[in-house]
Protein backbone atom coordinates (compact mmCIF):
# COMPACT_ATOMS: atom_id res chain seq x y z
CA UNK A 1 0.00 0.00 0.00
CA UNK A 2 1.66 3.43 -1.13
CA UNK A 3 2.03 6.36 1.64
CA UNK A 4 0.70 8.62 -0.76
CA UNK A 5 -1.84 8.62 -3.25
CA UNK A 6 -1.64 11.54 -5.80
CA UNK A 7 -5.28 12.23 -6.81
CA UNK A 8 -6.05 13.51 -10.13
CA UNK A 9 -9.37 15.56 -10.26
CA UNK A 10 -11.30 15.44 -13.23
CA UNK A 11 -14.58 16.74 -12.63
CA UNK A 12 -14.10 20.32 -14.56
CA UNK A 13 -13.24 18.03 -17.27
CA UNK A 14 -14.19 14.47 -17.93
CA UNK A 15 -16.88 15.49 -15.18
CA UNK A 16 -18.67 18.58 -17.03
CA UNK A 17 -18.30 16.95 -20.43
CA UNK A 18 -20.71 14.12 -19.52
CA UNK A 19 -22.85 16.39 -17.76
CA UNK A 20 -26.48 17.08 -19.65
CA UNK A 21 -26.87 20.91 -18.51
CA UNK A 22 -23.83 23.08 -19.88
CA UNK A 23 -22.72 24.64 -16.91
CA UNK A 24 -21.17 29.08 -17.42
CA UNK A 25 -17.81 29.66 -17.14
CA UNK A 26 -17.59 31.48 -13.58
CA UNK A 27 -19.01 28.44 -12.27
CA UNK A 28 -16.25 26.25 -13.84
CA UNK A 29 -13.86 28.42 -12.84
CA UNK A 30 -14.84 29.07 -8.98
CA UNK A 31 -15.21 24.89 -9.13
CA UNK A 32 -11.49 24.70 -9.92
CA UNK A 33 -10.78 27.37 -7.13
CA UNK A 34 -12.66 25.48 -4.72
CA UNK A 35 -10.89 21.99 -5.59
CA UNK A 36 -7.33 23.84 -5.83
CA UNK A 37 -8.16 24.82 -2.29
CA UNK A 38 -8.97 21.62 -0.98
CA UNK A 39 -5.82 20.54 -1.30
CA UNK A 40 -6.17 18.41 -4.69
CA UNK A 41 -2.90 18.37 -6.63
CA UNK A 42 -3.44 18.12 -9.57
CA UNK A 43 -7.10 19.35 -11.49
CA UNK A 44 -7.88 19.10 -14.79
CA UNK A 45 -9.19 22.20 -16.04
CA UNK A 46 -10.64 21.92 -19.31
CA UNK A 47 -10.54 19.83 -22.77
CA UNK A 48 -9.43 21.98 -26.16
CA UNK A 49 -11.09 19.19 -27.96
CA UNK A 50 -13.28 20.81 -30.68
CA UNK A 51 -16.80 22.44 -29.61
CA UNK A 52 -18.80 20.57 -32.16
CA UNK A 53 -17.87 17.24 -30.29
CA UNK A 54 -17.70 18.46 -26.59
CA UNK A 55 -20.03 21.94 -26.42
CA UNK A 56 -20.18 21.51 -22.62
CA UNK A 57 -16.27 23.10 -23.06
CA UNK A 58 -16.33 25.16 -25.59
CA UNK A 59 -15.66 28.12 -23.26
CA UNK A 60 -11.86 26.17 -22.72
CA UNK A 61 -9.96 29.31 -23.37
CA UNK A 62 -11.92 31.49 -21.26
CA UNK A 63 -11.76 29.27 -17.78
CA UNK A 64 -8.00 29.02 -18.78
CA UNK A 65 -7.31 32.15 -19.40
CA UNK A 66 -9.43 33.05 -15.71
CA UNK A 67 -7.27 30.08 -13.78
CA UNK A 68 -3.70 29.48 -15.26
CA UNK A 69 -2.60 31.43 -12.54
CA UNK A 70 -4.31 29.83 -9.56
CA UNK A 71 -1.70 28.08 -7.53
CA UNK A 72 -1.23 25.39 -5.47
CA UNK A 73 -2.48 22.62 -8.23
CA UNK A 74 -1.43 21.70 -11.21
CA UNK A 75 -3.86 22.36 -14.25
CA UNK A 76 -3.49 19.78 -17.27
CA UNK A 77 -5.94 20.40 -20.29
CA UNK A 78 -6.92 17.64 -23.07
CA UNK A 79 -5.94 18.19 -26.39
CA UNK A 80 -6.63 15.78 -29.02
CA UNK A 81 -4.10 17.18 -31.63
CA UNK A 82 -1.55 20.24 -32.63
CA UNK A 83 -4.39 22.81 -33.12
CA UNK A 84 -5.93 21.97 -29.89
CA UNK A 85 -2.57 22.19 -28.21
CA UNK A 86 -1.52 25.24 -29.71
CA UNK A 87 -4.54 26.83 -28.42
CA UNK A 88 -4.07 25.28 -24.95
CA UNK A 89 -0.71 26.98 -25.04
CA UNK A 90 -1.89 30.29 -26.16
CA UNK A 91 -4.52 29.96 -23.57
CA UNK A 92 -1.87 29.43 -20.40
CA UNK A 93 -2.05 25.63 -20.16
CA UNK A 94 1.22 24.39 -19.06
CA UNK A 95 0.39 20.61 -18.78
CA UNK A 96 -1.53 18.63 -21.23
CA UNK A 97 -3.23 15.48 -21.76
CA UNK A 98 -3.17 13.29 -24.82
CA UNK A 99 -5.91 10.17 -25.14
CA UNK A 100 -5.52 7.01 -27.43
CA UNK A 101 -7.63 3.48 -26.68
CA UNK A 102 -6.69 0.03 -26.51
CA UNK A 103 -9.85 -0.79 -28.52
CA UNK A 104 -8.92 -0.31 -32.23
CA UNK A 105 -13.25 0.43 -32.89
CA UNK A 106 -13.81 2.55 -29.72
CA UNK A 107 -10.96 4.50 -31.08
CA UNK A 108 -12.81 4.85 -34.87
CA UNK A 109 -16.22 5.75 -33.16
CA UNK A 110 -14.46 8.14 -30.42
CA UNK A 111 -12.15 10.04 -32.06
CA UNK A 112 -12.60 9.22 -35.74
CA UNK A 113 -9.17 7.36 -36.60
CA UNK A 114 -7.03 4.10 -35.72
CA UNK A 115 -4.96 3.87 -33.21
CA UNK A 116 -1.78 3.99 -34.88
CA UNK A 117 -3.21 7.40 -36.81
CA UNK A 118 -3.83 8.68 -32.83
CA UNK A 119 -0.21 7.65 -31.79
CA UNK A 120 0.68 9.47 -34.94
CA UNK A 121 -0.74 12.48 -33.99
CA UNK A 122 0.11 12.32 -30.46
CA UNK A 123 3.72 12.46 -31.53
CA UNK A 124 3.21 15.12 -32.92
CA UNK A 125 2.13 17.12 -29.87
CA UNK A 126 4.50 15.66 -27.36
CA UNK A 127 7.29 16.60 -30.16
CA UNK A 128 6.42 20.19 -29.89
CA UNK A 129 5.67 19.62 -25.56
CA UNK A 130 8.90 18.82 -25.09
CA UNK A 131 10.50 21.82 -26.82
CA UNK A 132 8.31 24.55 -24.88
CA UNK A 133 9.11 21.60 -21.98
CA UNK A 134 5.24 21.24 -21.38
CA UNK A 135 4.51 17.71 -19.74
CA UNK A 136 1.96 15.65 -21.54
CA UNK A 137 -0.02 12.90 -19.41
CA UNK A 138 -1.20 10.14 -21.80
CA UNK A 139 -4.41 8.31 -21.71
CA UNK A 140 -5.55 4.95 -22.62
CA UNK A 141 -9.15 4.44 -22.93
CA UNK A 142 -11.02 0.87 -22.33
CA UNK A 143 -8.14 -0.77 -20.51
CA UNK A 144 -10.89 -3.66 -19.13
CA UNK A 145 -13.50 -3.55 -21.73
CA UNK A 146 -14.80 -2.33 -25.07
CA UNK A 147 -18.58 -0.91 -25.56
CA UNK A 148 -18.62 -2.49 -29.00
CA UNK A 149 -15.13 -5.55 -28.97
CA UNK A 150 -16.10 -6.57 -25.05
CA UNK A 151 -13.18 -8.34 -23.79
CA UNK A 152 -10.17 -6.29 -24.32
CA UNK A 153 -7.06 -8.02 -24.09
CA UNK A 154 -4.00 -6.93 -21.76
CA UNK A 155 -1.42 -7.20 -24.21
CA UNK A 156 -3.19 -4.51 -26.36
CA UNK A 157 -3.04 -2.33 -23.52
CA UNK A 158 0.31 -2.77 -22.36
CA UNK A 159 1.10 -1.67 -26.12
CA UNK A 160 -0.38 1.63 -26.46
CA UNK A 161 0.74 2.26 -22.77
CA UNK A 162 4.25 1.84 -23.87
CA UNK A 163 3.57 3.68 -26.88
CA UNK A 164 2.89 6.91 -24.81
CA UNK A 165 5.40 6.53 -22.52
CA UNK A 166 8.12 6.10 -25.11
CA UNK A 167 6.69 9.35 -27.03
CA UNK A 168 7.34 11.20 -24.00
CA UNK A 169 4.00 11.07 -21.73
CA UNK A 170 5.25 11.17 -18.15
CA UNK A 171 2.25 9.33 -16.92
CA UNK A 172 -0.05 7.21 -18.37
CA UNK A 173 -3.73 6.54 -16.97
CA UNK A 174 -5.25 3.69 -17.87
CA UNK A 175 -9.02 4.08 -17.76
CA UNK A 176 -11.91 2.18 -17.70
CA UNK A 177 -14.17 3.66 -19.33
CA UNK A 178 -17.49 2.00 -19.28
CA UNK A 179 -17.04 0.75 -15.51
CA UNK A 180 -16.99 -3.14 -16.31
CA UNK A 181 -13.82 -4.35 -14.51
CA UNK A 182 -13.53 -5.93 -11.36
CA UNK A 183 -10.30 -6.99 -10.15
CA UNK A 184 -10.57 -10.31 -11.90
CA UNK A 185 -9.83 -8.22 -15.34
CA UNK A 186 -8.29 -4.97 -13.73
CA UNK A 187 -4.75 -7.14 -12.24
CA UNK A 188 -3.96 -8.90 -15.38
CA UNK A 189 -3.92 -5.78 -17.01
CA UNK A 190 -2.15 -3.94 -14.64
CA UNK A 191 0.18 -6.97 -14.54
CA UNK A 192 0.85 -6.65 -18.17
CA UNK A 193 1.07 -3.05 -17.97
CA UNK A 194 3.56 -2.93 -15.01
CA UNK A 195 5.60 -5.32 -17.26
CA UNK A 196 6.39 -2.44 -19.73
CA UNK A 197 5.94 0.71 -17.81
CA UNK A 198 6.76 1.46 -14.65
CA UNK A 199 4.36 1.36 -11.68
CA UNK A 200 5.40 5.08 -10.71
CA UNK A 201 4.44 6.38 -14.31
CA UNK A 202 0.52 4.93 -14.25
CA UNK A 203 -2.39 6.03 -13.14
CA UNK A 204 -5.86 4.32 -12.47
CA UNK A 205 -9.34 6.04 -13.91
CA UNK A 206 -12.11 3.52 -13.10
CA UNK A 207 -15.75 4.71 -13.69
CA UNK A 208 -18.44 3.28 -11.30
CA UNK A 209 -21.08 2.30 -13.66
CA UNK A 210 -21.30 -0.99 -11.87
CA UNK A 211 -20.13 0.02 -8.40
CA UNK A 212 -17.03 -1.50 -9.01
CA UNK A 213 -14.48 1.08 -8.75
CA UNK A 214 -13.40 1.12 -4.80
CA UNK A 215 -12.51 -2.57 -4.95
CA UNK A 216 -10.97 -2.45 -8.42
CA UNK A 217 -9.05 1.05 -6.58
CA UNK A 218 -7.99 -0.92 -3.79
CA UNK A 219 -6.31 -3.82 -5.75
CA UNK A 220 -4.33 -1.00 -7.94
CA UNK A 221 -2.77 0.16 -4.84
CA UNK A 222 -2.12 -3.50 -4.25
CA UNK A 223 0.00 -3.45 -6.91
CA UNK A 224 1.88 -0.77 -6.38
CA UNK A 225 -0.41 1.97 -8.43
CA UNK A 226 -0.23 5.42 -6.37
CA UNK A 227 -2.13 8.18 -8.94
CA UNK A 228 -5.82 7.95 -8.80
CA UNK A 229 -8.28 10.03 -10.98
CA UNK A 230 -11.83 10.62 -9.54
CA UNK A 231 -14.10 13.53 -10.17
CA UNK A 232 -16.04 15.47 -7.64
CA UNK A 233 -19.92 14.11 -6.66
CA UNK A 234 -18.75 11.93 -9.36
CA UNK A 235 -19.84 14.35 -11.65
CA UNK A 236 -20.09 12.90 -15.13
CA UNK A 237 -22.35 10.20 -16.22
CA UNK A 238 -21.72 6.93 -18.73
CA UNK A 239 -21.83 8.16 -22.03
CA UNK A 240 -22.95 4.90 -23.32
CA UNK A 241 -25.49 3.83 -21.05
CA UNK A 242 -27.90 6.88 -20.57
CA UNK A 243 -28.32 7.18 -16.47
CA UNK A 244 -25.94 4.78 -15.85
CA UNK A 245 -23.06 6.84 -13.41
CA UNK A 246 -19.03 7.36 -15.00
CA UNK A 247 -16.09 8.67 -13.02
CA UNK A 248 -15.98 7.56 -9.12
CA UNK A 249 -16.34 10.19 -6.63
CA UNK A 250 -13.09 11.74 -5.44
CA UNK A 251 -14.74 12.38 -1.58
CA UNK A 252 -15.44 8.37 -1.33
CA UNK A 253 -12.18 7.85 -2.54
CA UNK A 254 -10.80 9.98 -0.38
CA UNK A 255 -12.62 8.35 2.54
CA UNK A 256 -11.11 4.81 1.72
CA UNK A 257 -7.80 6.61 1.39
CA UNK A 258 -7.71 7.78 4.60
CA UNK A 259 -9.55 5.15 6.49
CA UNK A 260 -6.79 2.92 4.98
CA UNK A 261 -4.19 5.47 6.48
CA UNK A 262 -3.04 6.59 2.88
CA UNK A 263 -2.10 10.20 2.64
CA UNK A 264 -3.35 12.67 -0.02
CA UNK A 265 -2.97 16.39 1.21
CA UNK A 266 -7.29 16.61 0.22
CA UNK A 267 -9.08 18.41 3.04
CA UNK A 268 -12.26 16.12 3.26
CA UNK A 269 -14.42 18.70 4.11
CA UNK A 270 -13.22 21.42 1.85
CA UNK A 271 -13.55 19.02 -0.99
CA UNK A 272 -17.39 18.10 -0.01
CA UNK A 273 -17.78 22.07 0.02
CA UNK A 274 -16.88 22.00 -3.52
CA UNK A 275 -19.16 19.38 -4.60
CA UNK A 276 -21.86 20.61 -2.86
CA UNK A 277 -21.20 24.50 -4.69
CA UNK A 278 -21.57 22.10 -7.81
CA UNK A 279 -24.36 20.05 -7.42
CA UNK A 280 -26.60 23.05 -6.10
CA UNK A 281 -25.74 25.00 -9.13
CA UNK A 282 -26.26 21.61 -11.71
CA UNK A 283 -29.61 21.01 -9.37
CA UNK A 284 -28.86 17.39 -8.35
CA UNK A 285 -28.52 15.31 -5.77
CA UNK A 286 -24.36 14.20 -4.87
CA UNK A 287 -22.84 11.43 -6.87
CA UNK A 288 -21.16 10.56 -3.91
CA UNK A 289 -22.18 8.85 -1.33
CA UNK A 290 -19.69 9.75 1.23
CA UNK A 291 -20.79 13.10 0.48
CA UNK A 292 -24.57 12.39 1.01
CA UNK A 293 -23.72 10.30 4.17
CA UNK A 294 -21.79 13.20 5.99
CA UNK A 295 -24.32 15.81 4.87
CA UNK A 296 -26.71 13.80 6.98
CA UNK A 297 -24.72 12.68 10.14
CA UNK A 298 -26.47 15.54 11.58
CA UNK A 299 -29.16 13.85 12.19
CA UNK A 300 -27.29 11.16 14.64
CA UNK A 301 -28.45 12.67 17.71
CA UNK A 302 -32.33 11.19 16.07
CA UNK A 303 -31.33 8.03 17.30
CA UNK B 1 -37.81 -15.03 -7.38
CA UNK B 2 -35.26 -14.58 -5.33
CA UNK B 3 -34.88 -18.05 -4.36
CA UNK B 4 -35.41 -18.78 -8.03
CA UNK B 5 -32.45 -16.87 -8.81
CA UNK B 6 -30.16 -19.45 -7.30
CA UNK B 7 -29.49 -17.35 -3.32
CA UNK B 8 -28.89 -19.90 -1.16
CA UNK B 9 -29.98 -18.12 2.22
CA UNK B 10 -32.67 -15.31 1.96
CA UNK B 11 -33.67 -14.15 5.17
CA UNK B 12 -37.47 -14.08 5.04
CA UNK B 13 -38.69 -11.68 7.49
CA UNK B 14 -38.52 -11.07 11.43
CA UNK B 15 -40.56 -11.46 15.01
CA UNK B 16 -39.55 -8.51 16.26
CA UNK B 17 -42.64 -6.34 18.25
CA UNK B 18 -44.73 -4.65 15.48
CA UNK B 19 -44.87 -2.20 17.62
CA UNK B 20 -41.01 -1.45 16.45
CA UNK B 21 -40.58 -2.89 13.03
CA UNK B 22 -44.47 -2.44 11.47
CA UNK B 23 -43.64 -3.13 8.15
CA UNK B 24 -42.96 -6.62 8.89
CA UNK B 25 -45.68 -7.19 11.55
CA UNK B 26 -47.11 -10.04 8.93
CA UNK B 27 -43.84 -11.96 9.99
CA UNK B 28 -46.57 -14.96 10.64
CA UNK B 29 -48.46 -14.80 7.32
CA UNK B 30 -45.44 -14.42 5.40
CA UNK B 31 -44.11 -17.47 7.06
CA UNK B 32 -46.75 -19.94 6.49
CA UNK B 33 -46.77 -18.42 2.54
CA UNK B 34 -43.66 -19.75 1.77
CA UNK B 35 -43.35 -22.96 3.98
CA UNK B 36 -43.23 -25.11 1.19
CA UNK B 37 -40.81 -23.29 -1.21
CA UNK B 38 -37.67 -25.25 -1.84
CA UNK B 39 -34.24 -24.53 -3.00
CA UNK B 40 -33.20 -21.81 -0.17
CA UNK B 41 -32.97 -21.52 3.67
CA UNK B 42 -35.26 -18.65 5.48
CA UNK B 43 -33.94 -17.93 8.18
CA UNK B 44 -35.49 -14.87 10.51
CA UNK B 45 -34.60 -12.65 13.19
CA UNK B 46 -36.08 -13.44 16.38
CA UNK B 47 -35.05 -11.21 19.37
CA UNK B 48 -36.13 -13.74 22.32
CA UNK B 49 -37.66 -16.60 23.17
CA UNK B 50 -41.68 -15.22 22.60
CA UNK B 51 -40.16 -14.33 18.42
CA UNK B 52 -38.43 -17.82 18.82
CA UNK B 53 -41.83 -19.35 19.43
CA UNK B 54 -43.68 -17.71 17.45
CA UNK B 55 -41.37 -17.94 14.52
CA UNK B 56 -41.77 -21.91 14.93
CA UNK B 57 -45.15 -22.10 15.05
CA UNK B 58 -45.36 -20.38 11.89
CA UNK B 59 -42.91 -22.76 10.49
CA UNK B 60 -39.46 -21.19 10.76
CA UNK B 61 -36.59 -23.82 10.45
CA UNK B 62 -33.87 -21.69 11.06
CA UNK B 63 -33.30 -18.10 13.14
CA UNK B 64 -31.11 -15.61 13.62
CA UNK B 65 -30.35 -13.19 16.80
CA UNK B 66 -28.53 -10.06 17.13
CA UNK B 67 -26.52 -8.57 19.77
CA UNK B 68 -24.05 -5.27 19.25
CA UNK B 69 -20.14 -4.70 19.80
CA UNK B 70 -21.34 -1.38 21.11
CA UNK B 71 -22.82 -0.84 24.88
CA UNK B 72 -24.34 2.50 23.99
CA UNK B 73 -26.11 1.37 20.84
CA UNK B 74 -27.52 -2.01 22.38
CA UNK B 75 -29.55 -0.06 25.06
CA UNK B 76 -30.81 2.40 22.24
CA UNK B 77 -31.43 -0.26 19.42
CA UNK B 78 -32.54 -3.30 22.03
CA UNK B 79 -33.19 -1.43 25.45
CA UNK B 80 -30.61 -3.58 27.22
CA UNK B 81 -26.97 -4.28 27.61
CA UNK B 82 -24.57 -6.24 25.95
CA UNK B 83 -24.32 -8.87 28.74
CA UNK B 84 -28.28 -8.99 28.73
CA UNK B 85 -29.19 -9.43 25.26
CA UNK B 86 -26.17 -12.51 25.30
CA UNK B 87 -28.26 -14.15 28.81
CA UNK B 88 -31.15 -13.61 26.83
CA UNK B 89 -30.05 -15.35 23.47
CA UNK B 90 -28.94 -18.23 25.48
CA UNK B 91 -32.28 -19.35 26.34
CA UNK B 92 -33.09 -19.13 22.35
CA UNK B 93 -30.04 -20.93 21.37
CA UNK B 94 -31.08 -23.69 24.56
CA UNK B 95 -34.29 -24.27 22.76
CA UNK B 96 -33.04 -24.27 19.40
CA UNK B 97 -31.13 -26.69 20.31
CA UNK B 98 -33.81 -29.36 21.37
CA UNK B 99 -35.38 -28.80 18.18
CA UNK B 100 -32.97 -28.91 16.12
CA UNK B 101 -32.70 -25.29 14.71
CA UNK B 102 -29.87 -23.42 13.40
CA UNK B 103 -29.16 -20.01 15.29
CA UNK B 104 -27.06 -17.62 13.51
CA UNK B 105 -25.85 -14.90 15.51
CA UNK B 106 -25.51 -10.94 14.21
CA UNK B 107 -23.10 -8.27 15.53
CA UNK B 108 -23.94 -4.86 15.03
CA UNK B 109 -21.24 -1.58 14.85
CA UNK B 110 -18.27 -4.11 13.83
CA UNK B 111 -16.79 -1.13 12.75
CA UNK B 112 -17.84 1.96 14.23
CA UNK B 113 -21.17 3.45 16.65
CA UNK B 114 -23.61 6.10 15.98
CA UNK B 115 -22.88 6.90 19.54
CA UNK B 116 -19.58 5.56 20.47
CA UNK B 117 -17.62 6.12 17.47
CA UNK B 118 -15.14 3.61 17.23
CA UNK B 119 -15.14 0.65 18.37
CA UNK B 120 -12.40 -1.71 19.71
CA UNK B 121 -11.36 -4.92 17.74
CA UNK B 122 -11.38 -7.15 21.01
CA UNK B 123 -15.18 -5.65 22.04
CA UNK B 124 -16.19 -7.40 18.47
CA UNK B 125 -14.09 -10.72 19.18
CA UNK B 126 -15.49 -11.01 22.82
CA UNK B 127 -19.52 -10.67 21.69
CA UNK B 128 -18.06 -12.90 18.45
CA UNK B 129 -17.08 -15.84 20.54
CA UNK B 130 -19.45 -15.37 23.09
CA UNK B 131 -22.29 -16.31 20.51
CA UNK B 132 -19.94 -19.29 19.16
CA UNK B 133 -19.67 -20.76 21.98
CA UNK B 134 -23.42 -20.47 23.22
CA UNK B 135 -24.08 -22.50 19.52
CA UNK B 136 -24.38 -20.21 16.72
CA UNK B 137 -23.31 -21.79 13.79
CA UNK B 138 -22.68 -18.69 11.48
CA UNK B 139 -21.55 -14.67 13.24
CA UNK B 140 -22.59 -11.58 11.42
CA UNK B 141 -20.42 -8.69 11.37
CA UNK B 142 -22.58 -5.97 10.92
CA UNK B 143 -21.03 -2.37 9.80
CA UNK B 144 -24.27 -0.90 10.55
CA UNK B 145 -23.34 2.83 9.77
CA UNK B 146 -21.12 1.93 6.79
CA UNK B 147 -18.06 3.86 8.16
CA UNK B 148 -15.66 0.86 7.43
CA UNK B 149 -12.84 0.72 4.88
CA UNK B 150 -10.24 -1.68 4.74
CA UNK B 151 -8.54 -0.09 6.59
CA UNK B 152 -10.84 -0.79 10.25
CA UNK B 153 -12.22 -3.85 8.97
CA UNK B 154 -9.41 -6.17 8.35
CA UNK B 155 -7.89 -5.54 12.31
CA UNK B 156 -11.40 -6.36 13.50
CA UNK B 157 -11.43 -9.82 11.25
CA UNK B 158 -8.29 -10.85 12.91
CA UNK B 159 -9.68 -10.40 15.83
CA UNK B 160 -12.42 -12.10 15.20
CA UNK B 161 -10.78 -14.45 13.60
CA UNK B 162 -8.60 -15.15 16.65
CA UNK B 163 -11.47 -16.33 18.29
CA UNK B 164 -14.24 -17.85 16.03
CA UNK B 165 -13.14 -20.27 13.25
CA UNK B 166 -13.03 -18.60 9.50
CA UNK B 167 -16.03 -20.42 8.14
CA UNK B 168 -18.43 -19.39 10.94
CA UNK B 169 -17.91 -15.94 10.27
CA UNK B 170 -20.03 -13.76 7.25
CA UNK B 171 -19.44 -10.38 6.25
CA UNK B 172 -22.55 -7.19 6.47
CA UNK B 173 -21.52 -4.23 5.06
CA UNK B 174 -23.90 -1.42 4.66
CA UNK B 175 -22.77 1.29 1.44
CA UNK B 176 -23.79 4.67 3.38
CA UNK B 177 -20.36 5.98 2.18
CA UNK B 178 -19.90 3.25 -0.77
CA UNK B 179 -17.06 1.67 0.76
CA UNK B 180 -19.01 -2.05 1.14
CA UNK B 181 -17.64 -3.78 -1.95
CA UNK B 182 -13.89 -2.92 -1.04
CA UNK B 183 -14.54 -3.81 2.03
CA UNK B 184 -16.33 -7.36 0.70
CA UNK B 185 -12.61 -7.46 -1.05
CA UNK B 186 -10.70 -6.91 1.75
CA UNK B 187 -12.74 -9.66 3.51
CA UNK B 188 -12.40 -12.17 0.51
CA UNK B 189 -8.90 -11.62 0.46
CA UNK B 190 -8.80 -12.94 4.30
CA UNK B 191 -10.69 -15.79 3.58
CA UNK B 192 -14.24 -14.94 4.49
CA UNK B 193 -16.49 -16.81 2.29
CA UNK B 194 -20.03 -15.76 3.26
CA UNK B 195 -21.42 -12.18 2.29
CA UNK B 196 -24.97 -10.78 3.11
CA UNK B 197 -26.43 -8.46 0.87
CA UNK B 198 -29.86 -6.65 -0.25
CA UNK B 199 -31.18 -7.01 -3.14
CA UNK B 200 -31.35 -3.74 -5.45
CA UNK B 201 -29.61 -2.16 -2.10
CA UNK B 202 -33.03 -2.15 -0.23
CA UNK B 203 -33.24 -0.29 3.20
CA UNK B 204 -31.73 2.78 3.66
CA UNK B 205 -29.41 3.79 6.72
CA UNK B 206 -31.70 4.14 10.07
CA UNK B 207 -29.00 7.15 10.95
CA UNK B 208 -28.45 9.09 8.22
CA UNK B 209 -31.86 10.06 6.87
CA UNK B 210 -31.51 9.63 2.98
CA UNK B 211 -28.37 8.01 3.36
CA UNK B 212 -27.88 4.42 1.65
CA UNK B 213 -27.72 1.35 3.49
CA UNK B 214 -27.61 -2.61 2.71
CA UNK B 215 -25.24 -3.20 -0.20
CA UNK B 216 -26.59 -4.51 -3.48
CA UNK B 217 -26.82 -8.26 -4.23
CA UNK B 218 -26.66 -7.23 -8.02
CA UNK B 219 -23.35 -5.12 -7.54
CA UNK B 220 -22.22 -8.15 -5.48
CA UNK B 221 -22.62 -10.82 -7.62
CA UNK B 222 -21.00 -8.78 -10.24
CA UNK B 223 -18.05 -8.77 -8.26
CA UNK B 224 -17.70 -12.13 -7.54
CA UNK B 225 -18.45 -13.28 -10.81
CA UNK B 226 -15.66 -10.88 -12.37
CA UNK B 227 -13.67 -12.32 -9.82
CA UNK B 228 -14.45 -16.00 -10.85
CA UNK B 229 -15.96 -16.97 -7.47
CA UNK B 230 -18.85 -19.06 -7.77
CA UNK B 231 -21.84 -17.86 -6.06
CA UNK B 232 -24.68 -20.54 -7.63
CA UNK B 233 -26.92 -16.93 -8.15
CA UNK B 234 -28.26 -16.32 -11.96
CA UNK B 235 -27.71 -12.56 -11.96
CA UNK B 236 -30.19 -11.92 -14.85
CA UNK B 237 -33.00 -13.66 -12.42
CA UNK B 238 -31.90 -11.67 -9.54
CA UNK B 239 -32.08 -8.52 -11.64
CA UNK B 240 -35.18 -9.70 -12.04
CA UNK B 241 -36.59 -9.93 -9.11
CA UNK B 242 -34.46 -6.47 -8.20
CA UNK B 243 -36.75 -4.64 -10.93
CA UNK B 244 -40.18 -6.62 -8.92
CA UNK B 245 -39.75 -4.68 -6.03
CA UNK B 246 -38.33 -1.22 -6.86
CA UNK B 247 -41.70 -0.96 -9.69
CA UNK B 248 -43.63 -2.14 -6.49
CA UNK B 249 -42.02 1.10 -4.53
CA UNK B 250 -41.42 3.30 -7.16
CA UNK B 251 -38.34 4.17 -7.08
CA UNK B 252 -35.40 3.41 -8.98
CA UNK B 253 -32.78 0.83 -8.18
CA UNK B 254 -29.80 1.11 -5.60
CA UNK B 255 -27.75 -1.24 -7.57
CA UNK B 256 -25.24 0.35 -10.38
CA UNK B 257 -25.03 -2.94 -11.67
CA UNK B 258 -29.02 -3.21 -12.05
CA UNK B 259 -29.14 0.21 -13.65
CA UNK B 260 -26.25 -0.23 -15.36
CA UNK B 261 -27.25 -3.55 -17.46
CA UNK B 262 -30.97 -2.37 -17.67
CA UNK B 263 -29.61 0.70 -19.60
CA UNK B 264 -26.71 -1.02 -21.72
CA UNK B 265 -29.59 -3.10 -24.66
CA UNK B 266 -31.42 0.31 -24.74
CA UNK B 267 -28.47 2.38 -25.78
CA UNK B 268 -25.28 0.02 -27.07
CA UNK B 269 -26.13 0.05 -30.87
CA UNK B 270 -26.01 3.96 -30.34
CA UNK B 271 -22.00 4.94 -30.48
Amino acid sequence: MPKFVKIVEVGPRDGLQNEKNTVPTSIKVELIRRLVSSGLPVVEATSFVSPKWVPQLADAKDVMEAVHNVEGARLPVLTPNMKGFQAAIAAGAKEVAVFASASESFSKSNINCTIEESLARYRAVTSAAKELSIPVRGYVSCVVGCPVEGEIPPSKVAYVAKELYEMGCFEISLADTIGVGTPGSVVPMLEAVTAVVPAENLAVHFHDTYGQSLPNILVSLQMGISTVDSSVAGLGGCPYAKGASGNVASEDVVYMLHGLGVKTNVDLQKLLLAGDFISKHLGRQSGSKTAIALSRVVDASNI
Amino acid sequence: MLVSSGLPVVEATSFVSPKWVPQLADAKDVMEAIQNVEGARFPVLTPNLKGFEAAIAAGATEVAIFASASESFSKSNINCSIEDSLTRYRDVVSAARELSIPVRGYISCVVGCPVEGMVPPSKVAYVAKQLSDMGCYEISLGDTIGVGTPGTVIPMLEAALDVVPIDKLAVHFHDTYGQALSNILASLQMGINTVDSSVSGLGGCPYAKGASGNVATEDVVYLLNGLGVKTNVDLGKLMLAGDFICKHLGRQSNSKTAIALSKKTANASKL
